[in-house]
């Protein structure tokens, strides 16, 4: 069997047809303007010009899952009882994420060490992760805020991903990373890559020194502690926050989740959704304390958690995959990589101006009033 | 099926018995229904649980009995939320789940031949209960037992089946305090806080644990600093918003610690390693 595939560029939508066939393809497709990861079927338009606005976190975390259903039954015996019968979710369709970004495929490595890797495995992340092939597509340019190089990754970062796709003139060079995704060979209507090795292999290396590295010469970033605990700090840098928490749902590691319960009549379902750590309700307990009572201090854990919090707890590898989403989308501008780039110290002194070196937008705040 | 591998999944249990200790806070003596788990139950104390109701939701209680007395388990519950609201109107023979144990538990075994000092206020007596059972059960372990506790107003005193015990015994020394004057209340009047400078208890040989609204613990703390115990004698445990109980859904974490897997309990020494704002 060949070691690396190619699929001529006029044949991909059948090739994702015939891959459609053994599992649920989610791919980067257009939708209005935007482009986001969702089922690929005959009616859908692929796009694989930019990253998607979202990240393919959604096939594997689903936004919302059911983690067991609850059924009350009355007592045959006495009927003022009520017995509780529970079936957990088990079911885990195959799937695969086609044309994920590297530093999408990196996200689920993060997500892995907190869902997987713990004495409590997470059944339902573990569950879809198993049966899911994450073939990612290489980027051939940087888009607008993207930074991955600056926190351990690159266009051509094969972490996370079971493929690497190459895009060249002619069509996508396919090179298996692991045991799961050589089965990509397989699919029919795939040729031997061979031939194209060399000028993939090239291509990929094309695009890392495109990508700016806002912390550093050699990444990852070394965040001064006194400058992270200064309050003054986060109520200057992060003024303009909405509390919006897009960020969060657009963000290939952010993990955080909520449970629900629902219930009609007899029959209910526990539920999981997303949550993110940017809304005042996500801390706030019945008592009416709120530990995050504040956006600053709820900003201050979010890139806490990314940059200090969890490298601390893994390896030192930072929660941030550099993907950009969050800069490109936030409707004020919050720049996560501007914000991890001044915690880099020294500390300076807070004025009633911002020092220059803040860059804050003073046109855009123009325009708002 | 005897383990249970799901950590999100419940076990079935049945309320055997409902107290009433104050006019917003029940306590719910629960049993698991399988007898097999319930004889292989086992916990540390200081450890939670999470209780469920179906259809409304789970929220986060102590085991506030010692796995001493291993009859059924104890849990106290203040009307304050949703899930707490509905919990008030269960009833013995309803079914709830129980997921736990979870979390760490006091460093007993650390403070055997110590003198307790035991801090209380409102339910925050709830896990400091389950220890001090725990000790009157191993008495001999331990050297002097105090137990400062405070509420509001006398009817807002929990466990005061307990309290009278513990008042009659010898061997511990209870002083009880409510906020204000009340009528008929004879005993000590002022803020659990104020009431720790007064009796001035010596750092000697001592643990301190403290549990009560964050408010309390905090000046508590200070207190018991000015009182000279060092941050590794001073013992809490805290409470935060909790959903999932096993360290991932990201709400109760202090830096890289999260209160219900690496916590609740925690020394005041380990608090300020991790730069918890209290």
């Amino acid at each position: 069997m060949a070691d690396t595939g190619f699929v001529q560029k006029e044949k991909l939508n059948d090739f994702l047809n015939e891959l459609s066939k053994d599992a649920v393809v989610y791919a980067p497709c257009l939708e209005g303007d935007t482009v986001i990861f969702k089922a690929f079927d005959s009616g859908t338009t692929l796009c694989l010009d930019r990253p998607a606005n979202n990240p393919p976190k959604l096939v594997v975390f689903p936004q919302s899952e059911t983690l067991f259903s609850f059924k009350y039954k009355k007592d045959a015996e006495d009927p003022r009882k009520m017995s509780v019968e529970l079936e957990a979710n088990t079911d885990f369709p195959r799937a695969i994420i086609f044309g994920a970004r590297p530093c999408d495929a990196k996200g689920f490595r993060i997500y892995d060490s907190v869902y997987i890797d713990t004495n409590t495995p997470d059944p339902y992340y573990k569950g879809r992760r198993e049966k899911t092939m994450i073939a990612t597509l290489c980027c051939s340019a940087p888009s607008p805020g993207c930074f991955c190089v600056a926190v351990g990754g690159g266009p051509a970062h094969r972490e996370g991903s079971d493929v690497l796709i190459t895009q060249l003139e002619k069509g996508y060079f396919i090179e298996p990373v692991t045991e799961k995704g050589r089965a990509i060979l397989n699919v029919p209507r795939i040729e031997d890559g061979e031939q194209y090795a060399e000028e993939a292999h090239k291509r990929q290396l094309e695009s890392h020194d495109l990508v700016r590295n806002p912390f550093a010469e050699d990444g990852q970033p070394k965040i001064s502690r006194a400058l992270f605990d200064l309050d003054e700090f986060w109520e200057h840098v992060v003024s303009k926050c909405l509390s919006c928490g897009a960020c969060t749902y657009l963000c290939p590691t952010c993990y955080c989740f909520n449970i629900t319960d629902e219930q009609a009549l007899n029959n209910g379902e526990r539920i999981r959704s997303w949550d993110g750590c940017m809304f005042s309700h996500f801390t706030l307990e019945g008592s009416g304390h709120n530990p995050r009572p504040t956006k600053f201090k709820r900003f201050k854990n979010r890139v806490g958690h990314k940059f200090l919090y969890y490298p601390e707890k893994y390896n030192g590898v930072i929660a941030c995959c550099g993907c950009g989403r969050c800069i490109r989308h936030c409707p004020v501008s919050v720049d996560i990589s501007e914000i991890v780039s001044y915690l880099r110290g020294p500390r300076f002194e807070f004025t009633n101006e911002p020092p220059e070196s803040m860059g804050t937008d003073t046109n855009s705040q123009e325009q708002k009033q | 099926m005897t383990e249970n591998k799901n950590p999100y999944l419940p076990d079935l249990a049945t309320v055997i018995k409902v107290i009433d200790e104050t006019p917003n806070i029940k306590s719910y003596q629960v049993i698991l229904n399988d007898p097999e788990k319930m004889k292989m139950f086992s916990y540390e104390p200081g450890q939670v649980g999470q209780l469920s109701v179906f259809g409304v939701g789970e929220s986060t209680f102590v085991i506030n009995s010692p796995p001493t007395r291993m009859d059924y388990l104890q849990f106290s519950v203040m009307r304050v939320g949703e899930v707490t609201s509905v919990i008030h109107e269960l009833h013995e023979g309803d079914q709830i789940g129980v997921r736990a144990p979870l979390g760490n538990w006091f460093p007993y075994e650390d403070m055997k031949g110590k003198k307790i000092l035991f801090i209380g206020g409102g339910i925050g007596l709830a896990p400091l209960r389950t220890l001090i059972l725990f000790m009157l059960d191993n008495r001999a372990d331990y050297g002097d037992i105090t137990i400062l506790y405070g509420s509001r107003t006398p009817p807002d005193l929990c466990y005061k089946d307990d309290l009278k015990e513990w008042e009659s015994r010898s061997d511990v020394s209870l002083i009880l305090t409510v906020d204000t004057e009340y009528p008929g209340w004879d005993k000590r009047t002022g803020f659990v806080p104020t009431v720790l400078n007064e009796i001035a208890p010596s750092p000697e040989d001592t643990i301190a644990i403290t549990c009560g609204p964050p408010i309390m613990i905090k000046f508590v703390l200070q207190n018991l600093a000015k009182l000279n115990f060092k941050d590794e004698n001073i013992i809490t445990t805290l409470e935060a918003r909790m959903k999932c109980g096993i360290g991932i859904c990201g709400r109760c974490n202090i830096g890289s610690k999260y209160i219900c897997k690496d916590g609740p309990v925690f020394s005041l020494a380990q608090l300020k390693e991790y730069r918890a704002e209290i």
